[in-house]
């Protein structure tokens, strides 16, 4: 790809760039990402995320921002800020589309020129942690995120994976991928490890367990933790969507009340999964403090 | 990292990477596009031969022995789109009249051969072209998974070379005469569904079974993968809901893991107007049998989730045209 030589201006304030990986689809990345970005604001650090999944962009659901725009600003594109104090912002195709369930059918090419876009035309401003969510594969968008990123010095990546041994044979090919680009794997988080019966708390394996474990031993890379499923985070993200819409959900049983003020930072607090995502988080502080960018 | 080579089977060879906005190396509007200006591949481009793909013939030839094919598509990861072509692939099987092929799509997360059991075999080539792997006397199958020299391996391949991989797929796998062909394919809309699409549209698609899980944020996908087959022309026989609640083996409590917060698959069928084909309940034992390569359904044929599954297949086959025959066999084709 034809670019100017050195790291992308747009990217010279930011203090760290983290990748969400994982070979597999569906094994969580977007809520991992989500999460890791949560925690870290709670860090008090300020950060940034990036969606550069094209065909299918969770993130702005995941931030119930899904009916915000993008503006265009003399320096470039400004991403969309979750709160007013700014502390975390997001940029994805999802604020680019007319309708959310429009399909953006693009083959290789088109995707990278908007990765391409996406790394150089943002006005990010001065950011602590820039975490990027990918599409699952090992395809033209990691390809051309690892080129646009390799003048920029990104800190690496953490990989997600589910337990079973159908995800692992997909996460080990990411594995795979990162050794080959010259990308430091931060480590491996096991998401949708077991899950707590809400009758009668017995830890159902839906997804077998210590798949994730297993791998990053055997590949001596970090094992980061192992994150059970929880029903309630999915509620509180839809919890929040009606907050932000003012529309009515129901989690199957009966309607959610839709609280007015939401705050998906504070509401996380309360969250079971905030204290193993606070540990997690820890190691990746830790594992990205030396890297001076 | 070197750009990989644009050169995959009979694909025009490109003296330089496709530049972004590319309108497609073989589209109409090769080398005569906006983007086309400038681009070092702009003559290749403009001068190769236009109109329909040489190799079109070919996979029409491929095809004609093949009765129904079945795309399964879901624009979401994870959502059991494998999961569900196995055990589509091994029910379709179950008639051993019917000869039955299962291809994967999947270039950068080929799953079907642990799925089927079929990990670690090698896929020969024959006079006649590669032959499909045979996990059963009428079941074969083919991925890249088989093509790998080592399996931890990682496919770095952009659009282009994946769309000569399938195309090789679908030209030179000596599947012989097939009663159903199904068709998994990665999560997204791009090259892999464009081009499969393209490949086989005038062969006779049956249509696609596209496969969801119930919470919002996979339903928004889904919803896109659908809007694509309208797009494209692709008929969409039914929604599956995958891993629609749970019921805990200790206390017979059900819960969704998943929440419906917004109605759920069939909701969606409803909301897009398709047929809503039915709901699978998380069963722990199906990601097991995976992991081993088991089919689910003979193993665990009284569960909940295989119940359903067989309800779904059945209506899959009725769309079809090619329903079960009940046991007096008065439903003759």
């Amino acid at each position: 790809m034809a670019t100017t030589s050195g790291p992308p201006s747009s990217l010279s304030q930011i203090r760290h760039i983290v990748l969400v990986l994982s070979g597999k689809g569906g094994v969580g990345k977007s809520s991992i990402t989500t999460q890791l970005a949560l925690s870290l604001v709670q860090l008090g650090h300020s950060v940034g995320v990036l969606d550069i999944d094209l065909t299918g962009p969770s993130l702005p659901r995941m931030f119930a921002l899904e009916s915000k725009k993008i503006h265009q600003s003399s320096q470039g594109w400004v991403p969309v800020y979750t709160d007013a104090s700014k502390r975390l912002c997001v940029m994805s195709i999802g604020f680019l589309l007319k309708d959310r369930g429009d399909s953006v059918v693009w083959r290789g090419p088109k995707k990278s020129a908007m990765i391409r876009q996406f790394v150089r035309d943002v006005v990010w401003g001065q950011l602590d942690y820039l975490l990027i969510d990918t599409p699952p594969g090992t395809s033209d968008e990691h390809i051309s995120i690892t080129e646009q990123l390799r003048d920029a010095n990104p800190d690496g990546a953490v990989l997600v994976t589910t337990p079973q041994a159908v995800a692992t044979a997909d996460v080990r090919k990411e594995l795979s991928f990162c050794r080959k680009v010259g990308l430091d794997v931060l480590g491996v988080i096991e998401n949708m490890s077991g899950f707590l019966c809400p009758h009668c708390a017995e830890c159902s394996h839906i997804f077998s367990h210590g798949g994730g474990e297993e791998l990053a031993k055997q590949y001596d890379v970090p094992f980061l933790g192992a994150v059970p499923i929880d029903p309630q985070f999915v509620l509180l993200i839809e919890e929040q969507h009606a907050a932000a819409s003012g529309e009515a959900v129901t989690d199957g049983k009966g309607e959610l009340a839709s609280a007015k003020g939401f705050s998906l930072i504070e509401k996380y607090k309360e969250c079971k999964l905030c204290p193993i995502f606070a540990k997690i988080t820890e190691q990746v502080v830790a594992a990205t403090k030396d890297n001076i960018r | 990292m070197a750009p990989e080579p644009y050169t995959s089977g009979t694909i025009t060879t490109l003296a330089a990477p496709a530049p972004e906005h590319c309108p497609g190396t073989e589209s109409e509007q090769a080398g005569k596009a906006d983007a086309c200006e400038g681009c070092p591949n702009q003559l290749i481009c403009a001068s190769t031969p236009k109109g329909p793909d040489v190799d079109l013939p070919a996979i029409h030839r491929r095809m004609e022995g093949v009765r129904h094919k079945i795309l399964v598509l879901s624009g979401k990861g994870g959502v059991g789109k494998s999961t569900f072509t196995s055990m589509l692939g091994w029910a379709l099987a179950h008639d051993t009249d019917k000869e039955v092929g299962v291809m994967d799509l999947d270039i950068c997360g080929p799953s079907l051969p642990t799925m089927m059991g079929a990990k670690g075999e090698q896929i020969h080539m024959s006079n006649s072209g590669w032959s499909p792997v045979y996990v059963a006397d009428n079941l074969g199958m083919m991925s890249i998974g088989f093509m790998l020299p080592n399996e931890d391996d990682a496919i770095i391949w952009r659009g282009a070379k994946k769309s000569g991989l399938i195309k090789q797929f679908l030209k030179d796998v000596d599947w012989g005469s097939l009663d159903f062909l199904v068709v998994d394919t990665p999560p997204g809309t791009s090259d892999e569904h464009l081009s499969v699409n393209q490949y086989l549209k005038d062969t006779g698609v049956d249509g696609a079974v596209v496969v969801t899980t119930p919470q919002e944020v996979a339903l928004l996908d889904v919803r896109k993968e659908i809007d694509f087959c309208r797009k494209a022309g692709i008929k969409v026989l039914g929604l599956v809901e995958n891993m629609s609640g749970f019921v805990c083996p200790n206390c017979d409590g059900e819960s969704f893991i998943f929440a419906p917060t917004t109605g759920g698959g069939k909701a969606l069928a409803t909301d897009m107007n398709i047929p809503f084909l039915g709901s699978v309940p998380l069963d722990p034992r199906i990601g097991r049998a995976c992991d081993y390569g088991e089919s689910f359904l003979d193993e665990y044929p009284d569960s909940p989730s295989s119940k359903a599954v067989m309800q779904i297949i059945r209506q899959v086959r009725e769309s079809v045209g090619e329903p079960i025959e009940d046991e007096e066999g008065n439903e003759d084709e």
